[in-house]
């Protein structure tokens, strides 16, 4: 049905066959890590920048206010000049802190992210590992970016660090379960954690809409679960400025400071493509059931542009949730969790499993 | 690619039990766990390796770190233990690592000749829930059991907890 969507896989093939012709097998593979890697780099770097930039027109737009305007046309420039300026900056050392641990926090959460990153598939053919665990790969990797977050909040010697680290934990620990049991829904309905096979398998409609209600609701969960996973507003509880100043990064300055905030949204990023991915079909373009022609006519938007799209919309969605709900505080935020969407989702799966069983879904 | 991690075990199991500062260690440790997770990788048994990350590195390990923040001060260093303490650790460890070491030395490995078989998620889940031959149903139960009694007498604590302090 989906046929004449570009597969990745040729160009990526033919790149494969042409190094191969230029070099040895060991070679080819080193070449290709790297080609890998600095794709990887480029893209991390760009979408960080970009992200900080929409967040800001986003934020300006509801808040009415113009937003940056004077870097370039639109501002468009004023992330790239603030990234100059944090690289410029001074990095300061505390006297009273455990440099080594202090110095390896931001590169823990930032590896986390790219972790996650590799296992994401962009557009059809154009996905750097394929686990056939996938889905669960992401929710371990990402589960680690905590520790990064707690030896930030430690090692600095700060109250106020230490306790958004100890805020940010509770939280994180807690709402990996609903953004890990949402997810779940969805592996019910396709019987594999494979993201190529999940995506494959929306290729007659979205989960969202072929799951009936209950997919619907393990998307709405998702959604919250995983804005106060990424601590953002207004779960940003670990770095709440009007009562711990910047939270566990309080003390990091330059590029230090730098490697959280663009972790930060990259894991925002992150999450919102496996939220495509599951929800919403990932590259797979907007197909109706037996509507041959409709179908044609939608495959001839790019895979890779459906897969963004998708993505900032979500992304989009996040920002909405950050910029019109007042932040909550940690005692309302972990019942939140504990006693209404956990037990919301557990009910969920049952009653996905039922459906799955009976074979009700499309 | 072995070498490095297993590099990476040994030195950072030695710095676990060697550095002074207990966050270090908890550190040192979630690096020792995340080289065994690389090495399940590099086996091509990705369940195993995601199940390492997310049991020890995220959950554990993340437990271990919570406490210490919760009862350690940063400036907090250990004493180095007496040398009663020390030869007696070390000697033990000498010995366990020893027989470990002959045990494996004795034994002939034979490479296997079976062909690999995909670890497919499906047939773990199967497996788990068969009561067939190599079924693994009845410590599935078991452990699933446990693990109920432990969450009820968590939630029984905390209540004892919340009768005291009427303000949460």
């Amino acid at each position: 049905m989906s046929s004449n969507i570009y597969d990745f896989s040729k160009l990526t093939g033919s790149v494969h066959a042409w190094l191969s012709g230029l070099m040895s097998s060991g070679w080819v593979t080193f070449t290709e890590l790297v080609l890998v890697g600095l794709v990887f780099l480029l893209l991390y770097a760009l979408l960080g920048l970009f992200l900080v930039y929409l967040e800001r027109k986003v934020c300006a737009i509801i808040q009415n206010r113009i937003g940056p305007n004077r870097v370039g046309k639109w501002g468009i420039i004023q992330t790239i000049a603030d990234l100059v300026k944090l690289l410029l900056k001074e990095l300061i050392p505390i006297r009273k802190s455990d440099p080594l641990l202090f110095n390896l926090a931001p590169f823990i959460v930032i590896i986390c992210s790219f972790l996650a990153m590799a296992a994401l598939p962009y557009a059809k053919g154009l996905q750097a590992i394929d686990f056939n665990i996938g889905v669960f790969y992401v929710m371990a990797v990402s589960s680690l970016s905590v520790v990064g977050i707690l030896i930030a909040g430690w090692s600095s010697n700060s109250k106020y660090s230490l306790i958004g680290a100890m805020r940010s934990g509770a939280q994180i620990v807690s709402y990996e379960l609903s953004v890990g049991l949402s997810l779940l829904a969805i592996v019910v309905f396709t019987g594999s954690m494979q993201l190529s096979t999940i995506v494959e398998s929306q290729a007659n409609g979205w989960w969202i809409f072929k799951g009936h209600i209950p997919a619907f609701i393990s998307f709405v969960i998702f959604l919250i679960a995983s804005t106060a996973e990424i601590n953002r507003g207004p779960f940003d509880l670990a770095e709440a400025e009007s009562e711990l100043t910047a939270g566990f990064h309080t003390e990091y300055s330059g590029i230090k400071f730098a490697f959280f905030f663009l972790a930060e949204y990259m894991n925002m990023f992150i999450v919102s493509a496996l939220g495509a991915t599951v929800f919403l079909g990932g590259w797979m373009p907007f197909h109706i059931g037996n509507w041959e022609g409709f179908n044609h006519i939608m495959d001839f938007i790019p895979s890779a542009v459906w897969f963004f799209t998708k993505t900032f919309f979500i992304i989009l969605i996040i920002m909405w949730f950050k910029w019109t709900f007042p932040r909550l505080r940690i005692d309302q935020l972990l019942t939140l969790e504990w006693k209404y969407l956990l037990p919301i989702s557990l009910f969920n799966i049952v009653l996905i499993a039922f459906i799955v069983l009976m074979g009700w879904h499309f | 690619m072995f070498y490095l991690f297993s590099g990476i075990i040994l030195i950072c199991s030695l710095l676990t039990i060697t550095t002074r500062r207990i966050l270090r260690a908890a550190v040192y440790l979630l690096c020792v766990l995340l080289a065994t997770a690389g090495l399940y990788f590099m086996l091509n048994y990705q369940f195993m390796a995601a199940v390492q990350l997310t049991l020890y590195a995220g959950g554990i390990v993340v437990l271990i770190i919570f406490s210490i923040l919760l009862t350690h001060h940063i400036s907090h260093r250990f004493k180095h233990p007496d040398l009663t303490k020390l030869v007696m650790g070390i000697s033990a460890a000498a010995i366990g690592s020893g027989l470990v070491i002959a045990t494996i030395l004795s034994h002939k490995f034979v490479p296997g000749t079976a062909p690999e078989l995909p670890v497919n998620m499906t047939e773990i889940g199967n497996q788990l829930l068969s009561t067939g031959k190599n079924g693994y149903v009845l410590p599935f139960e078991l452990i699933s059991i446990l693990l109920l009694a432990a969450m009820i007498a968590a939630i029984v604590v905390a209540k004892k907890e919340k009768n005291k302090n009427s303000e949460i």
